[in-house]
Protein backbone atom coordinates (compact mmCIF):
# COMPACT_ATOMS: atom_id res chain seq x y z
CA UNK A 1 0.00 0.00 0.00
CA UNK A 2 0.79 3.51 -0.93
CA UNK A 3 1.32 5.57 2.27
CA UNK A 4 2.30 9.36 2.51
CA UNK A 5 4.85 10.52 5.00
CA UNK A 6 3.20 13.77 5.67
CA UNK A 7 0.02 11.40 6.63
CA UNK A 8 1.98 9.84 9.16
CA UNK A 9 4.64 12.02 10.40
CA UNK A 10 5.04 15.97 11.06
CA UNK A 11 8.49 17.51 11.15
CA UNK A 12 10.66 20.45 11.70
CA UNK A 13 13.79 21.26 10.53
CA UNK A 14 16.62 23.75 11.13
CA UNK A 15 20.12 25.07 9.86
CA UNK A 16 23.76 25.24 11.52
CA UNK A 17 26.40 26.49 8.95
CA UNK A 18 25.42 25.01 5.44
CA UNK A 19 23.73 21.82 6.76
CA UNK A 20 20.14 21.33 7.34
CA UNK A 21 18.42 18.85 10.06
CA UNK A 22 14.79 17.60 9.60
CA UNK A 23 13.52 15.68 12.82
CA UNK A 24 10.84 13.48 11.78
CA UNK A 25 8.11 12.63 14.34
CA UNK A 26 5.95 9.55 14.22
CA UNK A 27 2.14 11.01 14.52
CA UNK A 28 1.30 8.18 16.68
CA UNK A 29 3.74 6.36 18.96
CA UNK A 30 3.23 3.24 16.91
CA UNK A 31 3.89 4.34 14.02
CA UNK A 32 7.34 4.57 15.35
CA UNK A 33 8.62 1.50 14.10
CA UNK A 34 7.26 2.23 10.31
CA UNK A 35 9.79 5.42 10.51
CA UNK A 36 12.41 3.41 11.48
CA UNK A 37 12.09 0.84 8.45
CA UNK A 38 11.15 3.13 5.75
CA UNK A 39 13.60 6.07 6.37
CA UNK A 40 16.52 4.54 5.50
CA UNK A 41 20.11 6.49 5.01
CA UNK A 42 19.76 5.14 0.84
CA UNK A 43 15.98 6.15 0.92
CA UNK A 44 16.28 9.71 2.31
CA UNK A 45 19.98 10.30 -0.04
CA UNK A 46 18.09 9.48 -3.19
CA UNK A 47 14.71 11.52 -2.31
CA UNK A 48 16.93 14.60 -1.67
CA UNK A 49 19.28 13.81 -4.65
CA UNK A 50 19.68 16.77 -7.06
CA UNK A 51 18.06 18.91 -3.48
CA UNK A 52 21.82 18.85 -1.78
CA UNK A 53 25.22 18.61 -2.29
CA UNK A 54 26.40 16.85 0.30
CA UNK A 55 25.99 13.19 2.02
CA UNK A 56 22.87 12.60 4.67
CA UNK A 57 23.66 11.19 8.44
CA UNK A 58 20.84 9.16 10.28
CA UNK A 59 20.08 9.79 14.03
CA UNK A 60 17.40 7.70 16.17
CA UNK A 61 15.24 8.67 18.98
CA UNK A 62 13.06 5.50 20.04
CA UNK A 63 12.27 7.96 22.92
CA UNK A 64 10.75 11.04 21.10
CA UNK A 65 9.43 8.54 17.84
CA UNK A 66 11.38 10.85 15.84
CA UNK A 67 14.14 10.09 13.40
CA UNK A 68 16.68 13.01 12.92
CA UNK A 69 18.49 13.69 9.59
CA UNK A 70 21.31 16.04 8.92
CA UNK A 71 21.22 16.88 5.17
CA UNK A 72 24.60 18.33 4.15
CA UNK A 73 25.09 21.08 1.04
CA UNK A 74 21.83 22.08 1.76
CA UNK A 75 21.67 26.19 1.98
CA UNK A 76 23.96 27.19 -0.73
CA UNK A 77 26.68 28.10 1.85
CA UNK A 78 24.24 28.51 4.65
CA UNK A 79 22.98 31.51 6.75
CA UNK A 80 24.69 34.78 5.29
CA UNK A 81 25.99 33.42 2.39
CA UNK A 82 23.24 31.82 1.12
CA UNK A 83 21.10 33.40 -1.93
CA UNK A 84 17.85 31.11 -1.61
CA UNK A 85 14.65 32.08 -0.28
CA UNK A 86 15.24 28.93 2.35
CA UNK A 87 18.63 30.12 3.48
CA UNK A 88 18.11 28.65 7.03
CA UNK A 89 16.55 25.56 6.18
CA UNK A 90 13.08 25.93 7.48
CA UNK A 91 11.08 24.46 4.79
CA UNK A 92 13.05 21.37 4.22
CA UNK A 93 10.75 19.31 7.05
CA UNK A 94 7.76 19.42 4.89
CA UNK A 95 10.24 18.65 1.62
CA UNK A 96 11.13 15.68 3.82
CA UNK A 97 7.11 15.28 4.17
CA UNK A 98 6.55 14.32 0.47
CA UNK A 99 8.08 11.07 0.67
CA UNK A 100 6.02 7.96 -0.48
CA UNK A 101 6.25 5.19 1.44
CA UNK A 102 5.70 1.76 0.28
CA UNK A 103 4.42 -0.47 3.26
CA UNK A 104 3.02 -4.10 2.69
CA UNK A 105 -0.33 -4.36 3.13
CA UNK A 106 0.29 -6.57 6.02
CA UNK A 107 1.59 -4.00 7.89
CA UNK A 108 -0.08 -1.32 6.65
CA UNK A 109 -3.40 -3.00 7.84
CA UNK A 110 -1.90 -3.87 11.29
CA UNK A 111 -0.42 0.10 11.44
CA UNK A 112 -3.97 0.89 10.69
CA UNK A 113 -2.44 3.82 7.91
CA UNK A 114 -3.79 5.74 6.23
CA UNK A 115 -3.45 5.33 2.20
CA UNK A 116 -2.61 7.71 0.29
CA UNK A 117 -4.78 9.36 -2.46
CA UNK A 118 -5.45 7.83 -5.30
CA UNK A 119 -4.18 10.14 -8.21
CA UNK B 1 7.92 34.08 44.69
CA UNK B 2 10.15 30.83 44.85
CA UNK B 3 8.50 28.27 47.64
CA UNK B 4 9.41 26.35 50.38
CA UNK B 5 12.78 24.31 50.36
CA UNK B 6 11.62 20.89 50.19
CA UNK B 7 12.07 19.01 47.03
CA UNK B 8 8.59 20.17 45.85
CA UNK B 9 10.33 23.60 45.71
CA UNK B 10 9.81 24.92 42.26
CA UNK B 11 11.51 27.46 40.25
CA UNK B 12 9.81 28.94 37.40
CA UNK B 13 12.03 30.42 34.27
CA UNK B 14 10.17 32.45 31.40
CA UNK B 15 11.13 32.56 28.24
CA UNK B 16 10.23 35.88 26.73
CA UNK B 17 12.46 36.43 23.65
CA UNK B 18 13.62 33.87 20.90
CA UNK B 19 15.71 35.93 18.81
CA UNK B 20 16.25 40.02 17.94
CA UNK B 21 13.46 40.64 16.33
CA UNK B 22 10.71 38.77 18.30
CA UNK B 23 7.91 39.68 19.98
CA UNK B 24 8.01 43.14 21.78
CA UNK B 25 4.99 42.59 24.19
CA UNK B 26 6.02 39.22 25.56
CA UNK B 27 8.81 40.38 28.01
CA UNK B 28 5.76 41.80 29.54
CA UNK B 29 3.51 39.47 29.44
CA UNK B 30 5.21 36.49 30.66
CA UNK B 31 5.82 38.49 34.06
CA UNK B 32 2.47 39.92 34.10
CA UNK B 33 0.28 37.05 33.28
CA UNK B 34 1.59 34.79 36.00
CA UNK B 35 3.64 33.99 38.94
CA UNK B 36 7.41 33.57 37.68
CA UNK B 37 10.89 33.98 39.38
CA UNK B 38 13.12 34.53 36.20
CA UNK B 39 12.83 35.70 32.89
CA UNK B 40 15.07 34.53 30.11
CA UNK B 41 15.47 36.55 27.40
CA UNK B 42 17.75 35.60 24.30
CA UNK B 43 19.07 37.88 21.76
CA UNK B 44 21.67 36.58 20.01
CA UNK B 45 22.06 34.22 16.30
CA UNK B 46 25.20 33.13 15.19
CA UNK B 47 25.28 36.10 12.74
CA UNK B 48 23.99 38.82 15.57
CA UNK B 49 27.65 39.50 16.92
CA UNK B 50 29.00 41.01 13.74
CA UNK B 51 26.09 43.24 12.93
CA UNK B 52 26.50 44.82 17.18
CA UNK B 53 30.66 45.20 16.32
CA UNK B 54 29.95 46.93 13.62
CA UNK B 55 27.88 49.28 15.40
CA UNK B 56 30.35 49.44 18.01
CA UNK B 57 32.61 50.51 15.52
CA UNK B 58 30.66 53.45 14.64
CA UNK B 59 30.20 54.24 18.00
CA UNK B 60 31.95 52.87 20.84
CA UNK B 61 28.74 53.17 23.18
CA UNK B 62 26.79 51.05 21.02
CA UNK B 63 26.94 47.06 20.07
CA UNK B 64 24.01 45.95 22.05
CA UNK B 65 20.55 44.60 21.88
CA UNK B 66 19.12 48.04 21.67
CA UNK B 67 14.94 46.19 22.10
CA UNK B 68 16.43 44.78 25.97
CA UNK B 69 16.30 48.64 26.99
CA UNK B 70 12.51 48.63 25.83
CA UNK B 71 12.26 45.22 27.21
CA UNK B 72 13.47 46.26 30.37
CA UNK B 73 11.65 49.11 31.14
CA UNK B 74 8.51 47.19 29.85
CA UNK B 75 9.37 44.34 33.11
CA UNK B 76 11.12 47.22 35.25
CA UNK B 77 7.67 46.97 38.03
CA UNK B 78 7.75 43.51 37.93
CA UNK B 79 12.05 43.38 39.15
CA UNK B 80 11.71 46.12 41.56
CA UNK B 81 8.24 45.08 43.47
CA UNK B 82 7.97 41.51 42.88
CA UNK B 83 11.46 40.44 42.63
CA UNK B 84 11.50 38.91 39.03
CA UNK B 85 14.90 38.52 38.09
CA UNK B 86 16.33 39.03 34.73
CA UNK B 87 18.78 37.03 32.48
CA UNK B 88 19.70 38.25 28.85
CA UNK B 89 22.77 37.66 26.49
CA UNK B 90 21.49 41.09 25.18
CA UNK B 91 25.04 42.79 25.76
CA UNK B 92 25.78 41.85 22.38
CA UNK B 93 30.18 42.92 22.08
CA UNK B 94 29.46 45.57 24.87
CA UNK B 95 27.84 44.29 28.33
CA UNK B 96 28.99 47.40 29.83
CA UNK B 97 27.14 50.31 28.09
CA UNK B 98 23.98 47.66 27.58
CA UNK B 99 24.31 47.62 31.23
CA UNK B 100 24.47 51.62 31.82
CA UNK B 101 21.27 51.72 29.14
CA UNK B 102 19.55 49.83 31.27
CA UNK B 103 20.35 52.00 34.61
CA UNK B 104 20.29 55.23 33.13
CA UNK B 105 16.47 54.27 31.93
CA UNK B 106 15.57 53.16 35.47
CA UNK B 107 17.33 56.43 36.54
CA UNK B 108 14.53 57.75 34.32
CA UNK B 109 11.91 55.78 35.95
CA UNK B 110 13.19 56.45 39.54
CA UNK B 111 13.81 52.51 40.16
CA UNK B 112 17.62 52.73 39.46
CA UNK B 113 17.69 52.04 43.38
CA UNK B 114 16.18 48.67 42.75
CA UNK B 115 18.66 47.30 40.18
CA UNK B 116 21.87 45.28 40.84
CA UNK B 117 23.18 44.34 37.17
CA UNK B 118 25.64 41.45 36.99
CA UNK B 119 27.62 41.67 33.50
CA UNK B 120 30.04 38.96 32.44
CA UNK B 121 32.35 39.89 30.21
CA UNK B 122 35.45 37.56 28.37
CA UNK B 123 33.84 35.98 25.79
CA UNK B 124 35.08 38.64 23.36
CA UNK B 125 38.04 37.58 21.81
CA UNK B 126 38.82 39.90 19.05
CA UNK B 127 41.34 41.91 20.83
CA UNK B 128 43.24 38.18 21.25
CA UNK B 129 42.82 36.72 18.38
CA UNK B 130 46.53 37.09 17.25
CA UNK B 131 47.81 36.09 20.98
CA UNK B 132 45.43 33.06 20.53
CA UNK B 133 46.75 31.86 17.22
CA UNK B 134 50.60 32.18 18.39
CA UNK B 135 49.82 30.35 21.49
CA UNK B 136 48.82 27.50 19.32
CA UNK B 137 45.08 27.84 19.08
CA UNK B 138 44.60 27.69 15.20
CA UNK B 139 40.66 28.66 15.68
CA UNK B 140 40.38 26.27 12.38
CA UNK B 141 36.75 26.23 10.54
CA UNK B 142 34.75 23.49 12.39
CA UNK B 143 33.42 22.58 8.96
CA UNK B 144 36.02 22.67 6.83
CA UNK B 145 39.21 22.37 8.61
CA UNK B 146 40.66 26.05 7.31
CA UNK B 147 42.90 27.45 9.77
CA UNK B 148 42.12 31.36 10.50
CA UNK B 149 44.74 32.79 8.94
CA UNK B 150 42.80 32.53 5.22
CA UNK B 151 40.58 35.26 6.31
CA UNK B 152 42.26 36.89 9.72
CA UNK B 153 42.14 40.54 8.12
CA UNK B 154 38.73 40.17 6.79
CA UNK B 155 37.72 39.04 10.76
CA UNK B 156 35.06 41.52 12.22
CA UNK B 157 34.22 39.15 15.79
CA UNK B 158 35.10 36.54 17.69
CA UNK B 159 33.14 35.33 20.63
CA UNK B 160 33.53 32.43 22.88
CA UNK B 161 30.24 30.72 23.95
CA UNK B 162 30.50 30.62 27.27
CA UNK B 163 28.64 28.87 29.71
CA UNK B 164 26.30 29.03 33.10
CA UNK B 165 29.66 29.48 35.51
CA UNK B 166 29.59 33.48 35.58
CA UNK B 167 25.98 33.75 35.44
CA UNK B 168 25.39 31.94 38.67
CA UNK B 169 28.31 33.47 39.87
CA UNK B 170 26.18 36.98 39.04
CA UNK B 171 23.33 35.64 40.94
CA UNK B 172 25.26 34.42 43.90
CA UNK B 173 26.57 38.08 44.23
CA UNK B 174 22.74 39.68 43.96
CA UNK B 175 22.23 40.46 41.07
CA UNK B 176 18.87 40.70 39.88
CA UNK B 177 19.57 41.16 36.21
CA UNK B 178 22.55 39.61 34.57
CA UNK B 179 23.55 40.50 31.05
CA UNK B 180 26.03 38.47 28.91
CA UNK B 181 27.83 38.89 25.90
CA UNK B 182 27.66 35.63 23.66
CA UNK B 183 26.90 32.96 26.55
CA UNK B 184 24.92 30.15 25.60
CA UNK B 185 21.01 30.56 24.87
CA UNK B 186 20.51 27.13 27.13
CA UNK B 187 23.01 28.52 30.16
CA UNK B 188 20.49 31.88 30.25
CA UNK B 189 18.15 29.36 31.71
CA UNK B 190 20.42 26.79 32.82
CA UNK B 191 21.92 29.10 34.97
CA UNK B 192 19.22 29.85 37.39
CA UNK B 193 18.13 26.51 38.05
CA UNK B 194 21.99 26.08 39.13
CA UNK B 195 22.35 28.43 41.44
CA UNK B 196 18.82 27.85 43.00
CA UNK B 197 18.97 24.14 43.52
CA UNK B 198 22.21 24.00 44.24
CA UNK B 199 23.70 21.84 41.19
CA UNK B 200 27.13 20.65 41.82
CA UNK B 201 29.94 21.33 38.65
CA UNK B 202 30.04 17.87 37.95
CA UNK B 203 26.32 17.01 38.40
CA UNK B 204 26.21 16.07 35.00
CA UNK B 205 21.83 14.67 34.94
CA UNK B 206 20.82 17.74 36.20
CA UNK B 207 22.87 20.21 34.97
CA UNK B 208 22.01 18.78 31.50
CA UNK B 209 17.88 18.83 32.30
CA UNK B 210 18.77 22.24 32.68
CA UNK B 211 20.48 22.86 29.30
CA UNK B 212 17.23 20.69 27.51
CA UNK B 213 15.10 22.54 29.30
CA UNK B 214 16.70 25.95 28.01
CA UNK B 215 16.75 24.47 24.51
CA UNK B 216 12.97 23.90 24.62
CA UNK B 217 12.05 27.69 25.43
CA UNK B 218 15.12 29.80 23.97
CA UNK B 219 13.50 29.75 20.82
CA UNK B 220 10.31 31.74 22.25
CA UNK B 221 6.57 30.51 20.90
CA UNK B 222 8.37 27.89 19.22
CA UNK B 223 7.66 25.15 21.65
CA UNK B 224 4.23 26.33 22.49
CA UNK B 225 1.79 26.50 19.28
CA UNK B 226 4.08 28.68 17.12
CA UNK B 227 5.82 27.71 13.80
CA UNK B 228 4.10 23.78 14.95
CA UNK B 229 3.12 21.95 12.00
CA UNK B 230 1.57 19.18 14.21
CA UNK B 231 -2.71 20.19 14.21
CA UNK B 232 -1.98 23.16 12.69
CA UNK B 233 -5.75 24.47 11.99
CA UNK B 234 -6.91 23.75 15.26
CA UNK B 235 -4.34 25.81 17.61
CA UNK B 236 -6.15 28.20 19.21
CA UNK B 237 -5.72 32.21 19.19
CA UNK B 238 -1.79 32.01 18.55
CA UNK B 239 -2.60 36.52 18.49
CA UNK B 240 -2.31 35.95 22.34
CA UNK B 241 0.39 33.17 22.07
CA UNK B 242 1.63 32.33 25.78
CA UNK B 243 5.44 31.84 25.81
CA UNK B 244 6.84 29.03 27.70
CA UNK B 245 7.69 28.99 31.59
CA UNK B 246 9.80 25.83 32.63
CA UNK B 247 8.79 24.92 35.99
CA UNK B 248 12.07 23.38 37.35
CA UNK B 249 12.60 20.66 40.39
CA UNK B 250 15.09 20.28 42.11
CA UNK B 251 15.63 17.03 40.97
CA UNK B 252 16.01 17.98 37.64
CA UNK B 253 12.44 17.09 35.89
CA UNK B 254 10.39 19.75 35.14
CA UNK B 255 7.09 20.71 33.34
CA UNK B 256 6.85 23.12 30.28
CA UNK B 257 3.70 25.51 30.67
CA UNK B 258 2.50 28.20 30.24
CA UNK B 259 0.38 31.01 31.17
CA UNK B 260 -3.69 30.78 31.88
CA UNK B 261 -5.77 32.51 29.37
CA UNK B 262 -3.16 33.02 26.46
CA UNK B 263 -3.25 31.30 23.42
CA UNK B 264 -1.21 28.30 21.67
CA UNK B 265 -1.04 25.01 22.56
CA UNK B 266 1.48 23.04 24.81
CA UNK B 267 1.76 19.49 24.27
CA UNK B 268 3.65 16.57 23.72
CA UNK B 269 4.23 17.14 19.98
CA UNK B 270 4.79 20.82 20.15
CA UNK B 271 7.64 20.31 22.18
CA UNK B 272 8.81 17.56 20.50
CA UNK B 273 9.27 19.64 17.06
CA UNK B 274 11.47 22.02 19.55
CA UNK B 275 13.48 19.48 21.04
CA UNK B 276 14.53 18.48 17.14
CA UNK B 277 15.08 22.25 15.58
CA UNK B 278 18.48 22.62 15.01
CA UNK B 279 19.51 18.78 16.41
CA UNK B 280 22.88 17.41 15.51
CA UNK B 281 23.80 13.97 17.09
CA UNK B 282 20.91 13.76 19.26
CA UNK B 283 23.71 11.41 21.81
CA UNK B 284 25.81 14.60 22.07
CA UNK B 285 24.64 17.79 22.35
CA UNK B 286 27.46 19.85 23.64
CA UNK B 287 27.65 22.92 25.36
CA UNK B 288 30.74 24.79 27.99
CA UNK B 289 28.44 23.01 31.51
CA UNK B 290 27.69 19.22 29.75
CA UNK B 291 27.27 16.72 26.91
CA UNK B 292 23.44 16.17 27.07
CA UNK B 293 21.94 12.91 26.09
CA UNK B 294 18.59 14.25 24.03
CA UNK B 295 18.12 10.30 23.35
CA UNK B 296 17.35 10.50 27.48
CA UNK B 297 14.39 12.57 27.14
CA UNK B 298 11.36 11.29 28.33
CA UNK B 299 8.10 13.58 27.72
CA UNK B 300 4.51 12.69 28.57
CA UNK B 301 1.23 14.97 29.29
CA UNK B 302 0.71 16.24 32.90
CA UNK B 303 -2.82 18.26 31.89
CA UNK B 304 -3.77 20.49 29.57
CA UNK B 305 -0.64 23.00 28.29
CA UNK B 306 1.41 21.15 30.44
CA UNK B 307 4.22 18.78 29.57
CA UNK B 308 6.49 16.89 32.16
CA UNK B 309 10.15 16.42 30.74
CA UNK B 310 12.48 13.49 32.90
CA UNK B 311 14.85 10.93 32.56
CA UNK B 312 17.15 13.14 31.08
CA UNK B 313 20.92 12.16 31.41
CA UNK B 314 24.58 14.08 30.51
CA UNK B 315 27.96 13.35 30.65
CA UNK B 316 31.16 15.45 31.50
CA UNK B 317 31.76 18.43 29.25
CA UNK B 318 34.58 18.72 26.60
CA UNK B 319 37.99 20.75 27.65
CA UNK B 320 36.76 22.99 24.83
CA UNK B 321 34.75 26.17 23.74
CA UNK B 322 32.97 26.72 20.56
CA UNK B 323 33.70 30.22 19.15
CA UNK B 324 31.77 32.43 16.64
CA UNK B 325 34.00 33.93 14.20
CA UNK B 326 32.00 36.38 12.17
CA UNK B 327 33.69 37.90 8.79
CA UNK B 328 33.65 39.92 5.71
CA UNK B 329 32.71 37.38 2.62
CA UNK B 330 31.65 39.26 -0.58
CA UNK B 331 28.89 41.10 -0.96
CA UNK B 332 25.13 39.95 -2.72
CA UNK B 333 21.77 41.24 -3.67
CA UNK B 334 18.38 39.33 -4.47
CA UNK B 335 15.57 41.18 -6.47
CA UNK B 336 12.36 40.33 -7.77
CA UNK B 337 9.68 40.66 -10.49
CA UNK B 338 6.23 39.36 -10.63
CA UNK B 339 4.54 38.03 -14.24
CA UNK B 340 1.08 36.99 -14.36
CA UNK B 341 -1.27 34.66 -16.04
CA UNK B 342 -1.19 33.07 -18.39
CA UNK B 343 1.89 31.02 -19.27
CA UNK B 344 3.11 33.08 -16.21
CA UNK B 345 6.67 30.26 -15.74
CA UNK B 346 7.30 30.84 -19.34
CA UNK B 347 7.41 34.76 -19.12
CA UNK B 348 9.63 34.30 -16.04
CA UNK B 349 12.03 31.76 -17.22
CA UNK B 350 12.67 33.63 -20.56
CA UNK B 351 13.07 36.96 -18.04
CA UNK B 352 15.79 34.98 -16.49
CA UNK B 353 17.53 33.61 -20.06
CA UNK B 354 17.31 37.77 -21.46
CA UNK B 355 18.80 38.40 -17.90
CA UNK B 356 21.58 36.52 -18.26
CA UNK B 357 22.52 37.07 -21.92
CA UNK B 358 22.59 40.41 -20.46
CA UNK B 359 25.20 39.62 -17.57
CA UNK B 360 27.09 37.49 -19.96
CA UNK B 361 27.03 40.33 -22.21
CA UNK B 362 28.71 42.93 -19.75
CA UNK B 363 31.15 40.44 -18.76
CA UNK B 364 30.36 40.40 -15.25
CA UNK B 365 31.58 37.55 -12.88
CA UNK B 366 29.64 36.37 -9.78
CA UNK B 367 30.63 33.59 -7.70
CA UNK B 368 27.12 32.63 -7.54
CA UNK B 369 24.11 33.30 -9.67
CA UNK B 370 20.87 31.76 -8.09
CA UNK B 371 17.68 31.89 -9.83
CA UNK B 372 14.46 31.00 -8.17
CA UNK B 373 10.68 30.77 -9.19
CA UNK B 374 8.40 31.45 -6.12
CA UNK B 375 5.32 29.99 -6.25
CA UNK B 376 6.87 26.63 -8.57
CA UNK B 377 9.93 25.60 -7.06
CA UNK B 378 11.47 28.51 -4.75
CA UNK B 379 11.61 26.20 -1.52
CA UNK B 380 11.12 22.43 -2.56
CA UNK B 381 13.15 22.40 -5.60
CA UNK B 382 13.53 19.64 -7.85
CA UNK B 383 10.69 17.52 -5.13
CA UNK B 384 7.93 20.34 -6.06
CA UNK B 385 5.03 19.29 -7.84
CA UNK B 386 3.68 21.05 -10.84
CA UNK B 387 -0.39 20.90 -10.06
CA UNK B 388 -1.82 22.99 -12.90
CA UNK B 389 -0.93 26.10 -14.24
CA UNK B 390 0.65 28.60 -11.54
CA UNK B 391 -1.50 31.61 -11.66
CA UNK B 392 1.71 33.78 -11.73
CA UNK B 393 5.28 33.35 -10.38
CA UNK B 394 8.06 35.15 -9.01
CA UNK B 395 10.93 35.70 -10.54
CA UNK B 396 13.93 36.17 -8.38
CA UNK B 397 17.15 36.36 -9.05
CA UNK B 398 20.27 36.90 -6.39
CA UNK B 399 23.85 37.39 -7.34
CA UNK B 400 26.97 37.22 -4.76
CA UNK B 401 30.66 37.86 -5.66
CA UNK B 402 33.50 39.73 -4.27
CA UNK B 403 33.53 42.75 -6.53
CA UNK B 404 30.80 45.26 -4.96
CA UNK B 405 30.60 47.27 -8.46
CA UNK B 406 29.43 44.01 -10.78
CA UNK B 407 26.85 43.41 -7.86
CA UNK B 408 25.55 47.15 -8.27
CA UNK B 409 25.47 47.11 -11.45
CA UNK B 410 23.19 44.08 -11.77
CA UNK B 411 20.61 45.72 -9.38
CA UNK B 412 20.13 47.76 -12.52
CA UNK B 413 19.37 44.82 -14.41
CA UNK B 414 15.84 43.92 -13.46
CA UNK B 415 14.54 47.02 -13.77
CA UNK B 416 14.46 47.61 -17.41
CA UNK B 417 12.77 44.03 -18.08
CA UNK B 418 9.68 45.82 -17.13
CA UNK B 419 9.54 47.90 -20.19
CA UNK B 420 12.26 45.56 -22.35
CA UNK B 421 11.33 41.59 -21.26
CA UNK B 422 8.35 39.63 -21.47
CA UNK B 423 5.09 40.04 -21.26
CA UNK B 424 2.84 40.37 -17.99
CA UNK B 425 5.02 41.80 -15.79
CA UNK B 426 4.84 43.92 -12.47
CA UNK B 427 5.90 44.14 -8.22
CA UNK B 428 8.77 46.36 -9.10
CA UNK B 429 7.74 48.69 -6.79
CA UNK B 430 10.33 48.47 -4.30
CA UNK B 431 13.04 49.52 -6.77
CA UNK B 432 16.64 48.46 -7.20
CA UNK B 433 17.61 45.80 -4.76
CA UNK B 434 19.69 46.22 -1.86
CA UNK B 435 23.49 45.61 -1.86
CA UNK B 436 24.21 44.06 1.25
CA UNK B 437 27.94 42.88 2.51
CA UNK B 438 28.01 39.23 3.27
CA UNK B 439 29.03 38.87 6.93
CA UNK B 440 30.20 35.12 6.88
CA UNK B 441 29.79 32.79 9.90
CA UNK B 442 33.45 30.94 10.80
CA UNK B 443 32.96 28.33 13.77
CA UNK B 444 35.90 27.02 15.63
CA UNK B 445 37.29 25.89 18.74
CA UNK B 446 38.98 27.31 21.23
CA UNK B 447 40.71 25.38 25.09
CA UNK B 448 38.74 26.17 27.82
CA UNK B 449 41.73 27.19 29.72
CA UNK B 450 42.49 29.99 27.43
CA UNK B 451 38.94 31.65 28.30
CA UNK B 452 38.51 33.63 31.32
CA UNK B 453 35.11 35.37 32.18
CA UNK B 454 35.03 37.98 34.64
CA UNK B 455 31.92 39.34 36.36
CA UNK B 456 31.12 42.88 37.92
CA UNK B 457 28.12 43.86 39.72
CA UNK B 458 26.58 47.56 38.73
CA UNK B 459 23.95 49.46 40.96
Amino acid sequence: MKVRLVDVAHARSGDKGDTANVGVIALKPEWYSLLREQLTLDRVRAHFEGVITGDVQRFELPNLHAVNFLLHGALGGGGTVSLKTDAQGKVFSTAMLRMLLDVPDAEARKLNLPAAPRT
Amino acid sequence: MTSGSSSDRIVRVASGQGFWGDWLDAPRRQVEGGPVDYLMLDYLAEVTMSILQKQKERDPAMGYARDFIGAMESVLPAVKDRGVKVIANAGGVNPVSCANAVLEMARAKGAAGALKIGVVTGDDLLPRLDELIANGQPLANMETGEPLDTVRDRVLSANAYIGSVPIVEALRRGANVVITGRSTDTALTMAPLRHEFGWAADDWDRLAAGIIAGHIIECGAQCSGGNCLYDWRNIPDLANVGYPIVEARADGTFVITKHPHTGGRINVPSVTEQLVYEMGDPHAYITPDVVADFTSIHLESAGEDRVRVFGITGRPATDKLKVSIAYRAGFKTVGTLVYAWPDALDKAKLADRVLRERLDNMGLKFDELLTEFVGVSATHGPLAVQEGEPQEVQLRVGVRGPDRKAVERFTRELAPLVLNGPPSVTGFAGGRPKVEEIVAYWPALVDKTAVSTKVEVMS
